[in-house]
C-alpha cells in the first residue's frame, strides 16, 4: 500500500510536514502522493471529524431507509446516484436486506429533513418507500469514540 | 525520638540499591509538562475485546481464586499460542504455570532453583529487576557486558570467560530491555552449547519477543538440548499491552514447574481471575491487535533512530523492543547529567543508562512508545539541546 495512504488509515492527525517527517520524505513528495491518490479517485477529499454534539446546534442527522424498484438497465445505480447527488444526503449505500438504500441525510433542523422526504425523495419516480430515523445521540463517529479514554493520570512518566 | 526501625531490615535487602529508575522519576516527577521518552510500557491501551472479556467475567460472578496453576483453559490457551508463535510444545497439566506478570515468574524461578550462594550469569545493561532478584533469592549476580559494536547481543565468548564455578542458572533477555538487543540462531546455538556444557538452567525472559522487527525471533529453549532445562518466561504485558493486568507465565520441564508451583502457592496462590479471563481471550483473538501495534513501534522505531543519527546521537537500530539506546558519549557529560540537563532545559524526559547496570554508562534509552507527535517534538527539543551542549563544549 501507498506509505501516505497506510499512514493516512492509522488515523493519526499529523499534518502534511508531519507525514514527511515521519515517512522521511520530502513535503513535496508527500504533497505529490496526495495528488495522485485524488487523481486516482482514491482519496476523495478531506473534512475533520467533528463531535456531533457540538453541531447539534444547527444541524440534525437522520438515516433513511429506502425501497425502490431496480430497473431493467442499470439496476438500482441510476436512481441511487439521483438520490446520492441531492445536498443533503451525506452518505448513500445500496445494502442487503429489508431496503435497499440506506440513505443518511443533515440538515439544520427536523422540518429541513421532513421537507427532503415528502418533496425530493418520496415524490421521485421509482421510490417505493422511505422509512426515518433521527439521529439521537452519537457514540462513536468515524472510529473515533466520544467517550474519550485517557490514559490514567497516576500513569507513571518513567518505568522500567 | 530517634528513629531506628532501620536495624529491623534484612541484610541482604537493606544491600539493595535504590533502583536508578526511581531516582530519576523523582526528578520527572517535578516537571509534569515534560514529553516523556521514559516509559517502559506500551503506549496503546488493552484492544478493546480483551478487557470486554474482564467485564463479562466480572459479570458473570467470577471473582474467585483458580486452581493454583491458572485455570486449565488459559493454559490450554498458553499452550496452544506458545506452541504456534516459539515451536515450543509445553503440557497444559504440569508444565505450565500462570503468575502475576513475568516479574513473579522470574523471582519463583529463581527461589525454587536458587540455593544460598549460588551464582547466576546475566547479560547487562539489563531490565532493572534482575540484578536486585538474584540477590532477593540469596543468590550471587554475575553481569556479562554486551555492547553498542555488537548491538546488545550476547558475546559467548564473554559469556565463557564471565563463568566461573558455582554458576548454575543463565537468565537471558532478547529482545533486551533497554537496548532492544536480539540474539540470532547462529549466536544463541553457541549460548546453547555453553549451558549444555557447564550444566545450566537457562531462565528465558522473552516478553518482547512478537516486538521482533527484523529476522525471527529464536527461544533458545528450541535449541538441541535445551528444552530440558530451559524455563520459558513470557506474559501479556508488551505483546498484548496487557502491564496492568499482570499476567504472565513459565514453561518447562514438570519438575521445574512443581517446584515454582510451590513457591507461588503458598506466595501467591493464583494469578487475579479476571486477569486470567482476559488473557485466554488475548491468546485466543488478540494476534491482530499484536501485529497492529509491532507495526507502529517499527515505524516509529525508524523515525527515532534516523533523527538521532542525523542529529549527531549515535544509534543502533533496535530489532526488537520499543527502545533505542543512542550513545551520549560525544557530549563529554555523564549519561545522568545528560538525561538531568535535556529534561531541564528541554524538558524531555529519557532514562539514563546507569540505571540498567554500569554498563549502560554512556547511553539513555529513549522509549518509542508514545505518539508520533510526541516524538517528533522530543526529537526536535532533543536536537536543540546537543547544539546547545555541543556549542559549551566548543568554547572550552
Amino acid at each position: 500500500m501507498n506509505p501516505v495512504l497506510k499512514l493516512m488509515l492509522e488515523g493519526e492527525a499529523l499534518s502534511t510536514a508531519q507525514m514527511a517527517e515521519v515517512l522521511r520524505m520530502d513535503a513535496a513528495q508527500v504533497e505529490k502522493e496526495l495528488a495522485t491518490l485524488k487523481a486516482q479517485g482514491v482519496l476523495l477529499g478531506w473534512r475533520p471529524v467533528l463531535n456531533p454534539d457540538y453541531l447539534a446546534e444547527n444541524q440534525v442527522f437522520a438515516v433513511i431507509e429506502v425501497k425502490i424498484s431496480p430497473e431493467r438497465e442499470g439496476g438500482f445505480d441510476r436512481l441511487a446516484t439521483r438520490i446520492a447527488k441531492f445536498e443533503q444526503v451525506r452518505s448513500c449505500y445500496l445494502m442487503s436486506g429489508a431496503y435497499d438504500l440506506m440513505v443518511i441525510v443533515s440538515a439544520h433542523n427536523l422540518r429541513e429533513i421532513a421537507a427532503f422526504v415528502f418533496e425530493r425523495l418520496a415524490t421521485l419516480h421509482g421510490v417505493v418507500s422511505t422509512a426515518t430515523h433521527f439521529m439521537l445521540r452519537a457514540y462513536k463517529e468515524q472510529g473515533y469514540l466520544l467517550a474519550r479514554e485517557h490514559a490514567p493520570a497516576d500513569k507513571p512518566a518513567v518505568s522500567a | 525520638m530517634s528513629d531506628n526501625s532501620q536495624r529491623f531490615v534484612a541484610k541482604h535487602v537493606a544491600s539493595l540499591p535504590r533502583s536508578g529508575i526511581r531516582d530519576f522519576f523523582a526528578v520527572v516527577a517535578q516537571m509534569p509538562d515534560a514529553i516523556s521518552l521514559g516509559i517502559g510500557e506500551p503506549d496503546f491501551v488493552t484492544p478493546w475485546h480483551i478487557r470486554e472479556a474482564a467485564i463479562y467475567a466480572l459479570e458473570q460472578g467470577k471473582t474467585h481464586y483458580t486452581d493454583n496453576r491458572g485455570l486449565l483453559a488459559l493454559r490450554k490457551a498458553i499452550s496452544t499460542y506458545v506452541e504456534k508463535h516459539f515451536q515450543l510444545a509445553y503440557r497444559p497439566e504440569d508444565e505450565i504455570l500462570t503468575t502475576v506478570g513475568v516479574s513473579e515468574a522470574l523471582d519463583i524461578a529463581l527461589r525454587a532453583l536458587l540455593n544460598p550462594g549460588d551464582k547466576v550469569i546475566y547479560h547487562e545493561p539489563s531490565y532493572v529487576s534482575y540484578h536486585p532478584s538474584v540477590t532477593l533469592a540469596h543468590g550471587l549476580a554475575i553481569p556479562v557486558a554486551t555492547s553498542a559494536s555488537d548491538q546488545f547481543a550476547l558475546d559467548p565468548a564473554k559469556l565463557a570467560a564471565a563463568w566461573q564455578p558455582g554458576c548454575k542458572a543463565l537468565i537471558l533477555n532478547f529482545p533486551t530491555n533497554p537496548t532492544g538487543g536480539v540474539a540470532d540462531r547462529a549466536r544463541l546455538e553457541k549460548i546453547a552449547r555453553f549451558a549444555v556444557e557447564k550444566d545450566l538452567i537457562v531462565l528465558s525472559d522473552e516478553i518482547y519477543a512478537e516486538l521482533t522487527f527484523e529476522g525471527e525471533h529464536v527461544s533458545i529453549a528450541t535449541l538441541p538440548g535445551m528444552r530440558e532445562r530451559t524455563v520459558f518466561l513470557h506474559g501479556m504485558s508488551k505483546a498484548f499491552a496487557m502491564t496492568g493486568f499482570r499476567l504472565g507465565f513459565a514453561c518447562g520441564p514438570a519438575p521445574l514447574v512443581e517446584a515454582m508451583m510451590k513457591v507461588h502457592q503458598y506466595c501467591m496462590m493464583c494469578a487475579p481471575i479476571l486477569s486470567q479471563a482476559a488473557g485466554i481471550e488475548a491468546l485466543r483473538h488478540g494476534w491482530d491487535d499484536v501485529q497492529r501495534m509491532r507495526e507502529k513501534y517499527h515505524q516509529r522505531r525508524d523515525y527515532i533512530v534516523s533523527r538521532f543519527n542525523e542529529m549527531g546521537l549515535p544509534c543502533h537500530s533496535p530489532r526488537g523492543a520499543f527502545y533505542a539506546f543512542p550513545s551520549v558519549q560525544n557530549f563529554g557529560l555523564s549519561s545522568m547529567d545528560f538525561a538531568k540537563r535535556l529534561l531541564q532545559e528541554q524538558k524531555v524526559a529519557m532514562v539514563p543508562g546507569t540505571a540498567f547496570g554500569p554498563g549502560g554508562a554512556g547511553f539513555v534509552r529513549a522509549s518509542f512508545s508514545t505518539g508520533y507527535d510526541q516524538i517528533i517534538q522530543a526529537c526536535d527539543r532533543i536536537a536543540k539541546f546537543l547544539e546547545t551542549v555541543a556549542a559549551e563544549k566548543g568554547k572550552k
